[in-house]
């Protein structure tokens, strides 16, 4: 029972899902380490013992550093080692970090609201309206998601005029991972909305002649939400790990602004000849962001489960 | 208004006729040379409803009375068929003139915590007819809650709460407070109480008999249970797959059943007064409202049934207490 | 019934105590539950949603849902205890002694096997007999309980029967062992008006020839009223009323049953009002000390705060929990 007295705060503390979350050891590490990851990026800026994509900060000499070892030429050392062009490792994982949270986050944001849109609509409308967008979204599903985005990135690179290219490449990128995972969020959303479409505060809602888009947004969406959370947070390991999967295959954000699979894709090819942290340090960064993203997810897809609890 | 008027009817139902198309999808139906297949929820269904009167439909599964109920509110658009709100025709397909008409009727639903928005306080819930019609405006509209919530035996305290802090009357509660804020003058009920256990039932009748005399309500009260039925109702309609069987004065109808179905339901209802009435097993089942029966419905279960009832569908005709659908109606003292 | 006072009760339950653990402590859902079945006699068990009468029947066959726990009190089938028997051998007593019938005809019902297949089954485990004679044996069972072509329609699919027929089907598959005890949790309530009846004729019928004991469990006193020898009064996990079905419904000496009577509108009653007990039940986490139903109760006085009222004789047969009730007064 909670009583007026309690704080807002007192009370969230106290839910069902907080206390879901005190009581799973996997959850709080997960959430740990993302917040960690998370906090790392947005304060790159300031953490970061050098700023990578600053020309002027950077030299030649102390490429290849291994960590905690003097650079022969310069004598400098870097926990983490440096890059062929000399950047310390620790600042481009601080910043490809930032990049690759920004791109996921948009992109699962931009999913999120194309596929709540579309599914409510489905959901609601029903009739052929569903059944045209239902059937678009098993065309798309027949297809591997990397393989849209890449198309998605491709066609629009070639209708972008050149010399806008490298500012718009990120949002292009956004747009594309985006585009090939709205699917998920609509199949979710159609379902719920169907089940919460014939439940009697909707009716009652229709009997006063509200209007749909008022009954879609203010009664049907925020009961919806509970597993668009879920498969938001899974879906941003998606977006993360597609992501570099783009910026791995070298279409992703240009070199100059490196990402955590941009920093992959450079490190692979020093791997053999013997510079192994250019690799090793921003692959387990993107595992630990990954993997704890995933988790979480998880997590809360048990916790918001009332057959589970 | 004269005294005429005060007693004419409220609603007004014709020939109402719902169908549903329940084929399989196109393509299937194709491959595996069906046809399209219907069910008639209801069918000719003509009866109405006098001011500040109780008309209740009752009837079991598969008698459509939901349907009637959805139609009337416009949740459904009837097949065929006309209603009458005090005179005027309702249309819901045309939207615009029908905003003054929906603000003199409401629905109560059966499912409490089906009706309530969970993620809504009830101060919102409450208010969403009087924001709807745009009845009033800011601190008029948390006063008026407060006064609904006091009318329904709540308090204005309660007006902050979410739907999940109160038991399942209490909730009943507050959806009679959202029907009653648009200041109706028709509500329908559907199962308003087979929710709820006995002794909330009892405050929710009380409630709502309350309500009907304070602000000359009128009501439509769908319900499967007879007791309930004959304690809220002064008429009542009998309804068995989809068809009006009966229509009588709903004292009346309890002591002398015209039509044979009826006497079945109230010979099937449990003796709670032990006054030695033995409940009658009834005969058979209800059949598949899909493949209904020929001639009268209710022939296969009927111990009057002759040729006729299997040939022709009974046309309702008139009774000493109302009218019944029978080609034997009145007959019925002579069931064994 | 008086004469049989010596006579040994088939199930007995004794101060059960039925507790959840949750996050916010521990709830009681049953409180000091007792009460008798004697042979063949069928005990109404009556009450609102979540006044524990459906956990008694689940405490009974040991299928209570985890968290929940006998945490006290006794349960004894023919004088042995069957509370802290394991799961193997409650599986065996479930079945053959204590046959069950619940509200949903499709929860007792294996879609995946005929009715057949089910019935010889359950006739072969508990039975030793041929696959010939459990088959014929379950013939006549159908036949029993109303299946109409009972030789025909045996190797149907549940599917394939009418939620009426289906109810039929689960009767005579909980008789199929020959039970000494039969507990049917809302037999009826999933069906229509007209089918009940039909139902609890064939229960009360079935039941009576093979001289099982019947624990009635239902939210309806009419069932109540036409089936049962005697009935329980559940009110927030306690006994509130026990006693013979005239006696309680027409007599009834504890308020809330008192109360509960008058709200059930009749087909013979006259007032316009019917009697409403105010208030709710309280829940678990909420119930009142001393007499659990004081806040609602019109003749409340300070004892009921204070102490919880036992279950005292007020008449032959007829106990109740309230401190109006004098020690076997009138």
């Amino acid at each position: 029972m909670t009583t007026d007295t309690q704080s807002r705060f007192a009370r969230i503390w106290d839910s069902d899902i907080m206390w879901s979350f005190r009581h799973s050891p996997v959850a709080i590490v997960a959430g740990f380490v993302v917040a960690l990851i998370a906090l790392a990026a947005v304060f790159a800026p300031w953490l970061a013992p050098t700023n990578p994509y600053d020309p002027s900060q950077l030299n030649l000499m102390d490429g290849f550093t291994a960590p905690m070892e003097p650079n022969a030429f310069t004598g400098n050392s870097y926990i983490l080692g440096t890059d062929n062009q000399g950047r310390d490792v620790l600042s481009t994982i601080l910043y490809g970090t930032r990049i690759s949270l920004f791109v996921g986050l948009s992109a699962v944001l931009f999913a999120m609201v194309l596929g709540i849109t579309l599914g409510l609509i489905a959901g609601y409308r029903g009739g052929w309206v569903d059944g045209l967008l239902m059937r678009i979204a098993d065309v798309q599903l027949s297809f591997p998601s990397i393989l849209i985005a890449l198309l998605i990135f491709g066609v629009a690179r070639g209708l972008i005029p050149p010399a806008y290219r490298e500012t718009m490449a990120i949002w292009v990128l956004i747009v594309a991972i985006g585009l090939s995972d709205w699917v998920q969020f609509a199949r979710v959303v159609r379902g719920a909305t169907m089940v919460e479409k014939s439940k009697e505060y909707v009716q009652a809602a229709r009997v006063v002649g509200a209007h749909p888009a008022k009954i879609l947004i203010r009664h049907i969406l925020p009961n919806v939400m509970g597993p668009v959370l879920v498969i938001g947070t899974i879906g941003l390991a998606l977006a993360i790990i597609a992501e570099a999967t783009l910026s791995f295959l070298g279409v992703g954000v240009p070199p100059t602004q490196p990402s955590l699979g941009t920093l992959i894709r450079i490190g692979q090819q020093y791997l053999f000849s013997g510079e192994w942290w250019i690799l090793l340090f921003p692959s387990i960064a993107l595992l630990a962001l990954a993997l704890s993203v995933n988790l979480l997810g998880d997590w809360l897809r048990d916790a918001l489960n009332p057959r589970l609890r | 208004m004269t005294d005429l008027q005060m007693t004419g009817p409220l609603v007004q139902v014709d020939g109402l006729t719902r169908r549903f198309d329940i084929s399989k999808p196109w393509l299937n139906r194709v491959l595996e040379r069906e046809g399209k297949q219907f069910l008639t929820a209801n069918a000719d269904v003509s009866f109405q409803i006098n001011k500040g009167e109780t008309f209740a439909l009752v009837g079991e599964s598969g008698s459509g009375k939901s349907t009637i109920a959805k139609m009337i509110v416009g949740l459904l658009a009837p097949s065929a068929g006309h209603i009458r709100f005090d005179g005027e025709e309702m249309d819901f397909a045309s939207g615009a003139d029908m905003r003054a008409l929906r603000r003199r009727f409401q629905m109560i639903f059966q499912d409490p915590f089906a009706s309530l928005n969970p993620r809504w306080r009830v101060r919102d819930i409450v208010a969403e007819p009087i924001v709807t019609f745009g009845l009033l405006k800011g601190p008029e509209i948390t006063r008026e809650v407060d006064r609904l919530l006091d009318v329904v035996g709540l308090s204005a305290a309660d007006a902050a709460k979410f739907p999940h802090e109160f038991s399942g009357g209490q909730r009943q509660r507050i959806a009679i407070a959202r029907a009653l804020s648009s200041k109706p003058e028709f509500i329908v009920c559907d199962e308003p109480t087979s929710a709820l256990d006995v002794s909330v039932q009892a405050q929710i009748l009380n409630l709502m008999r309350d309500l009907q005399d304070e602000f000359g309500l009128t009501y439509l009260l769908i319900s499967h249970d007879l007791s309930v039925v004959r304690h809220m109702a002064n008429r009542i309609g009998v309804l068995y797959l989809g068809r009006l069987v009966e229509v009588a004065d709903a004292k009346r109808l309890f002591v002398e059943p015209q039509h044979p179905y009826t006497r079945m339901l109230l010979d099937a209802v449990p003796d709670l007064a032990l006054s030695g009435r033995r409940r009658k097993p009834v005969l058979g089942e209800i059949p598949n409202p899909i493949d209904p029966p020929s001639g009268c419905a209710f022939n296969p279960r009927c111990p009057l049934a002759q040729d006729i009832c299997k040939a022709q569908t009974p046309m309702p005709r008139a009774t000493p207490t109302g009218e019944a659908a029978c080609h034997f109606a009145g007959q019925v003292g002579e069931m064994a | 019934m008086t004469g049989d006072k010596m006579k040994e009760p088939l199930l007995s339950v004794r101060d059960l105590v039925v507790e959840f653990p949750t996050r916010h402590g521990t709830l009681r859902a049953l409180d000091q539950v007792s009460f008798d079945i004697g042979p063949g006699e069928v005990l109404g068990m009556v009450g609102e949603s979540g006044a524990g009468k459906s956990l008694t029947g689940a405490a009974i066959i040991g299928l209570l849902e985890p968290p929940g726990r006998i945490a006290g009190g006794e349960i004894r089938l023919r004088g042995a205890r069957i509370d802290n028997l394991s799961y193997e051998q409650m599986r065996r007593i479930r079945g053959r002694r204590i046959g069950m019938v619940f509200q949903d005809p499709l929860t007792s019902l294996n879609p995946l096997y005929t009715v057949a297949q089910q019935l010889i089954q359950t006739i072969r485990t508990h039975m030793d007999v041929s696959e010939a004679d459990a088959r014929k044996r379950a013939v006549a069972l159908l036949d029993r309980v109303g299946i109409p072509a009972a030789a025909r329609r045996i190797d149907d699919y549940p599917h394939h029967f009418s939620g009426g027929m289906r109810q039929r089907v689960v009767i005579a598959l909980a008789l199929a062992a020959e039970p000494e005890l039969v507990i049917a949790d809302e037999p009826t309530t999933a069906l229509d008006v007209s089918v009940q009846a039909q139902i609890i004729d064939v229960l009360k019928e079935i039941c009576a020839e093979r001289g099982a004991s019947v624990m009635l469990i239902t939210h309806d006193m009419g069932v109540i009223a036409e089936t049962a020898d005697r009935v329980a009064v559940l009110y927030a996990g306690r006994v509130a009323e026990i006693g013979p079905v005239r006696d309680v419904i027409q007599h009834a000496r504890h308020p809330y049953t008192a109360g509960l009577m008058g709200a059930i509108p009749t087909l013979e009653q006259t007032s316009d009002r019917l009697v409403q007990i105010p208030g709710a039940m309280p829940r678990l986490n909420s119930i009142p000390t001393g007499c659990a139903f004081n806040p609602r109760c019109a003749h409340v006085f300070d004892h009921c705060y204070r102490e919880r009222p036992v279950l005292r004789q007020a008449a032959p047969q007829h106990e109740v929990a309230c401190w109006l009730t004098e020690e076997g007064g009138a």
